[in-house]
C-alpha cells in the first residue's frame, strides 16, 4: 500500500485559515481530483503535500512513510505545474533526464528511460527540441513525462490544463487519464472545473474554506450531495427549501413532497419535467415560465418559482411547443428520487 | 476647411523630423571630439596641420613607447581581477537580496546606489584617507580594493534586473524532481542569470579600465594606471601619441559596452 494519507491537517496565514483540519485518504494507483473554489484550500494542500508548505498541524504520509520533516527533494514526488515549469535552457530530453541526473542514474539507463517515457507521452521525435519550440500542449506532455519518468510514488497535477484551449483541453483529459492509467502512479489532481474532476478522477474532495466538505466517487457525491454547497458546486442544482412535517417536506407555496424528511431538496436541472397539463405525481410544483432558452440540441428553461429563479434543462425536442418566453404557468415534476435531500438547507 | 485636416497629418511630421534634427546633434556632440581625435590621430602633423595626410608614426611610436605599454597592460590585468572579484562578489550578494528577505535588507538594497551618484573625488578623497588609517596605503591593492567596490553596484544592479524575470516554479520544479538547493542554483538559477552575470562582469570591466580619479588618488606614482599616465603626459605636453592611445581606448571601451548591453538586453527580454 502506498497511497498517501493526510490526518488532521491545518495551515493559517495570519487569520486565514488555507487548511482546518482535513483528514484524507488518497487511494493507491488511484487518480484523485482536488476541486472546490479559489481560496478553498486546495492548493495548499496540494503544496502541503508536495513539501512547499509547512502544515501548521497535522500529519503526511507518502505510501505509510511520515514526511512532516522531510525535505521536498527526498520525498519522492511528480509535480506538473500549471505554467508547466519547463527548463528553458535545456531540451525536451535534458528537461525529462533532469530527475534522473540528480538520482545520479547512469547515463544508458537514463538515454533509455527518457525515450520509453517521450514514447509513452507520444513525443518520440521532439527530444531534441527546446521548450520555447512547442506548443502548450506539447509542453504540457514534457512536464508529464518529467514527473512520471522517476517513478515517483505520488504525482502531484496543480491545475496542469487550465492554460490550454478548450479543444486542447478535452483532448489532454484523455491522454492525462490514459498515461496515468498505464503508469498506475497515485494521482493527486487540483483544479476549479468541475466538469474536468468528473471526467478524470475516480475519488474527488470538495473543499470550501480550508475544510473538506464531501468525498467519494464522482458518481455518488454528484447523485447523493448532501450538502447545499456541494449540489451546487458540482454540476447545477435548483435548491427547494420547507418545513419539515409526518407526511414529508411542506414547501413554501403548500405543496406536499411526500416521504421526504429533510428540510431541503437539490433537484438537478436534467431531472425536471416540464408539462403545461398538470402531472399524476405528488412530486410537482406550479411556476412561471420566463424564458425558454434555445442552444441546439439541449434547451434551457428560466423560471420563476416563489420568488427564486429555478432552472431546467433537457433536450430541446422534449419542451415541445413550449413559447420562448411570455410567462405561462407551467407543471414541473420529477421522479420521487430525484429530489436529493440536503442536511443543510441554507 | 482644409485646415483642420491637413493639421493632424503635418503635426507628427514636424514632431518626427524635430525629434530626428535633436538625436542627431546628440550624437554629434558625443561623437565629434571623438571623431576628431581618431582622425588627428592617423594625421602626420605633430601640430594638426592641414590638409590631413595620413600616417601610423603615432601608433607605431605608442608601441615602442614601454612606460605607456606598461600602463596599458597594468589597467587591462587590474580590470580583470576587478572584474572577477566584483562579479562574484556582487553575483553572491544578489542572489542573497534577491532570494532571501532578512532584516535591514531594504537599507541595505537602498544603500546600495549612492555610491554611484557620490563624486568619485570625493569617494577617491574618502578612500585614501580611509585605507591610509587601515594601513593598506596607496599601491595596486588599493587600487583593486577601491575599483571593486565602485564596481560592485554596477554588477548587483545588473544581475538583479535579470533575477526579476526568473520564475521560481523552476525552482519548485527542481526540487520536486529531487534537486539539492546547490544543484537548484548551478543547473537552474545561474543559467537564467548568466547573462546579467556576463552584462555585470564587463561593466565591472569598464568602470575599473576607464576610472581615473579613484587610481589618481590610490596608484603610486611609479605604477599608474593608462589614464593617470595619460593625465600626467597631457601636462607635460600633448602629443599625438595620446590621441592614439586614446582612440584605442575608447574603440575598447565602446566594444565592451556594446557587449554589455547586449548581455543584458536593456527593456527587453530575449
Amino acid at each position: 500500500m502506498s497511497g498517501v494519507r493526510v490526518e488532521g491537517l491545518s495551515k493559517s496565514y495570519g487569520p486565514t485559515k488555507a487548511l482546518e483540519d482535513v483528514t484524507l485518504t488518497f487511494p493507491d494507483g488511484g487518480f484523485f481530483g482536488l476541486l472546490g473554489p479559489s481560496g478553498s484550500g486546495k492548493t495548499t494542500l496540494l503544496r502541503a503535500i508536495a513539501g512547499f508548505v509547512q502544515p501548521d498541524r497535522g500529519r503526511i504520509f507518502i505510501g505509510d512513510q511520515p514526511v512532516e520533516g522531510t525535505a521536498v527533494e527526498d520525498r519522492n514526488i511528480g509535480m506538473v505545474f500549471q505554467s508547466y515549469a519547463l527548463f528553458p535552457n535545456m531540451t525536451v530530453a535534458e528537461n525529462i533526464a533532469f530527475g534522473l541526473e540528480v538520482r545520479r542514474i547512469p547515463p544508458a539507463d537514463r538515454a533509455r528511460r527518457v525515450a520509453e517515457v517521450l514514447e509513452l507521452v507520444q513525443l518520440g521525435p521532439l527530444g531534441n527540441r527546446k521548450p520555447s519550440e512547442l506548443s502548450g500542449g506539447q509542453r504540457q506532455r514534457v512536464a508529464m513525462a518529467r514527473a512520471i519518468v522517476t517513478r515517483p510514488k505520488v504525482l502531484l497535477l496543480d491545475e496542469p490544463l487550465s492554460a490550454l484551449d478548450r479543444a486542447l483541453r478535452v483532448e489532454m483529459q484523455i491522454e492525462l487519464k490514459r498515461i496515468q492509467r498505464e503508469v498506475g502512479i497515485t494521482t493527486i489532481f487540483v483544479t476549479h472545473d468541475q466538469e474536468e474532476a468528473l471526467t478524470l478522477s475516480d475519488q474527488i474532495g470538495i473543499l470550501k474554506d480550508g475544510r473538506l466538505v464531501r468525498h467519494g466517487p464522482p458518481r455518488a457525491v454528484y447523485d447523493d450531495p448532501q450538502d447545499a454547497f456541494t449540489a451546487r458546486f458540482l454540476g447545477e442544482a435548483n435548491i427547494l427549501t420547507g418545513m419539515v412535517e409526518a407526511a414529508g417536506l411542506r414547501l413554501a407555496d403548500g405543496t406536499l413532497l411526500p416521504g421526504i424528511t429533510s428540510a431541503g431538496v437539490a433537484l438537478r436541472p436534467e431531472a425536471i419535467t416540464v408539462s403545461l397539463d398538470e402531472p399524476a405525481s405528488p412530486h410537482r410544483i406550479l411556476a412561471h415560465l420566463r424564458q425558454r432558452i434555445f442552444s441546439g440540441a439541449m434547451g434551457t428553461c428560466i423560471l420563476d418559482w416563489q420568488g427564486q429563479t429555478l432552472k431546467l434543462t433537457a433536450p430541446d425536442r422534449a419542451l415541445g411547443d413550449l413559447p420562448e418566453s411570455g410567462g405561462p404557468m407551467v407543471w414541473l415534476s420529477w421522479a420521487a428520487g430525484a429530489a436529493l435531500p440536503l442536511r443543510d438547507p441554507p | 476647411m482644409i485646415r483642420p485636416m491637413i493639421r493632424p497629418m503635418i503635426r507628427p511630421m514636424i514632431r518626427q523630423s524635430f525629434a530626428r534634427a535633436y538625436l542627431g546633434l546628440i550624437l554629434i556632440f558625443l561623437y565629434a571630439p571623438i571623431a576628431v581625435m581618431a582622425v588627428m590621430s592617423l594625421n602626420a602633423s605633430e601640430f594638426y596641420a592641414l590638409p590631413f595626410r595620413f600616417s601610423t608614426e603615432w601608433y607605431e611610436r605608442l608601441f615602442t613607447n614601454d612606460e605607456i605599454l606598461a600602463a596599458a597592460w597594468r589597467s587591462v590585468w587590474i580590470a580583470l581581477v576587478v572584474a572577477v572579484i566584483a562579479t562574484g562578489l556582487g553575483t553572491m550578494a544578489t542572489l542573497a537580496l534577491w532570494r532571501h528577505d532578512f532584516p535591514g535588507k531594504r537599507i541595505l538594497q537602498a544603500l546600495l546606489f549612492p555610491p554611484i551618484a557620490v563624486p568619485w573625488l570625493i569617494t577617491g578623497t574618502a578612500m585614501l584617507i580611509f585605507f591610509f588609517g587601515l594601513g593598506i596605503g596607496r599601491g595596486t591593492p588599493a587600487v583593486i580594493i577601491g575599483h571593486v567596490a565602485l564596481a560592485l553596484p554596477y554588477v548587483i544592479v545588473t544581475v538583479f534586473a535579470r533575477m526579476q524575470s526568473f520564475d521560481r516554479t523552476l525552482e519548485e520544479a527542481a526540487r520536486s524532481l529531487g534537486a539539492r538547493p546547490m544543484t537548484v542554483a548551478r543547473r537552474v538559477i545561474l543559467p537564467h542569470a548568466a547573462p546579467g552575470i556576463i552584462a555585470g562582469g564587463l561593466f565591472a570591466f569598464a568602470v575599473s579600465f576607464d576610472q581615473f580619479v579613484v587610481s589618481y588618488f590610490l596608484a603610486e606614482p611609479g605604477d599608474s594606471t593608462l589614464p593617470v599616465l595619460i593625465y600626467s603626459a597631457i601636462r607635460k605636453g600633448f602629443t599625438p601619441e595620446i590621441n592614439a592611445v586614446s582612440t584605442l581606448i575608447i574603440l575598447l571601451s565602446m566594444a565592451i559596452m556594446i557587449l554589455a548591453a547586449r548581455y543584458a538586453r536593456f527593456g527587453g527580454t530575449r
